[in-house]
């Protein structure tokens, strides 16, 4: 067995990162959408992370970095997610394909 | 390293990326949020694997215990129970695996070919206090000034979500009609009933 090293750590940020991308592109409904943001948002903070722990270890603003990101996702999602219970009260629907009033 | 540490990474590894993918391919969607967690929680496990205690247990707090939690509540909110997502159309599920694959595979060939100078001195895990003391810190690689603009974004979020969630309060029409009927009342300057 390979030790885990940084190599390691980036696979499964990117991997985490492109999965991420495929929900944002096949999915349709607001709710998963974030979900697949909150994919791609962690697998940046691994990434920080598995940088601060192999190249800079006596360093910590990747872990910095990571802590303001998990605030900005928080923001976020609750932002987020009010804007989409509110669409739900007026449109009784969150799928993206709904959503178009603000098109023309 | 000892081999059950390398066991506990793939282990780790594994949850967080088939979580991760059984998330975006499920067409139940508080299966997909149960799934979520999970991935997200392999990714704290991660954190805990590299000794990152702090960011581990912000990780579980913030996104296991607040978002996950946010996004159930939104779901049981505007989904009926049980209810399956319509399908997607084969063709863009296609073409999007193509596009990731083709990424993915372009990332990871930039990667392999990049040399990291990795140190191999063993560095001590940091500190709550270490941490602690950084952050608030206002010389030089101090991160006082990010953290305070972090307080100022986290206050007009939360101002914002309450904005966007009050109901404008709808004037019906009789209520209308009975609000016409006293400001006429007002203007006769018939106050007996006010």
């Amino acid at each position: 067995m390979i030790q885990p090293g940084l190599y390691h750590l980036l696979f499964i940020s990117a991997a985490l990162f492109f999965i991420g991308v495929y929900g944002f592109f096949t999915r349709r409904n607001l709710i998963t959408m974030l979900m697949s943001i909150e994919l791609i948002l962690n697998s940046v903070n691994l990434n920080f992370i598995a940088f601060n722990k192999y190249l800079w270890p006596e360093k910590m603003d990747g872990l910095f970095f990571t802590v303001f990101i998990i605030a900005i996702a928080a923001a976020e999602a609750a932002v987020a997610i009010a804007i989409i219970i509110n669409l739900y009260r007026s449109h009784h629907s969150i799928d993206v394909e709904n959503a178009e009033d603000l098109k023309y | 390293m000892t081999i059950g540490s390398e066991i506990l990474f793939y282990l780790l590894a594994g949850l967080t990326l088939v979580c991760g993918l059984l998330s975006v391919t499920t067409r139940q969607i508080f299966r997909a949020a149960i799934y979520l967690l999970f991935s997200l929680i392999g990714v704290a496990g991660i954190y805990f694997w590299l000794q990152y205690e702090f960011i581990a247990a912000v990780q579980i707090v913030v996104y296991a215990g607040g978002i996950a939690v946010l996004i159930i509540f939104s779901i049981f909110l505007t989904h009926q129970a049980g209810e399956k997502m319509p399908k997607q159309k084969t063709e863009r599920k296609i073409f999007s695996a193509l596009a990731v694959f083709s990424g993915f595979a372009l990332a990871m060939v930039q990667v392999y070919q990049h040399e990291f100078i990795t140190l191999n001195h063993e560095a001590p895990s940091p500190t709550v206090r270490d941490i602690g003391r950084q952050m608030l810190n206002v010389e030089e690689s101090g991160y006082a000034l990010p953290f305070e603009v972090i307080s100022m974004l986290l206050l007009a979020a939360m101002v914002g979500c309450i904005v966007i969630a009050i109901r404008e309060r709808k004037i019906t029409n009789i209520e209308q009609g009975t609000l016409n009927d006293e400001i006429k009342k007002l203007k006769n300057g018939d106050k007996t009933k006010i």
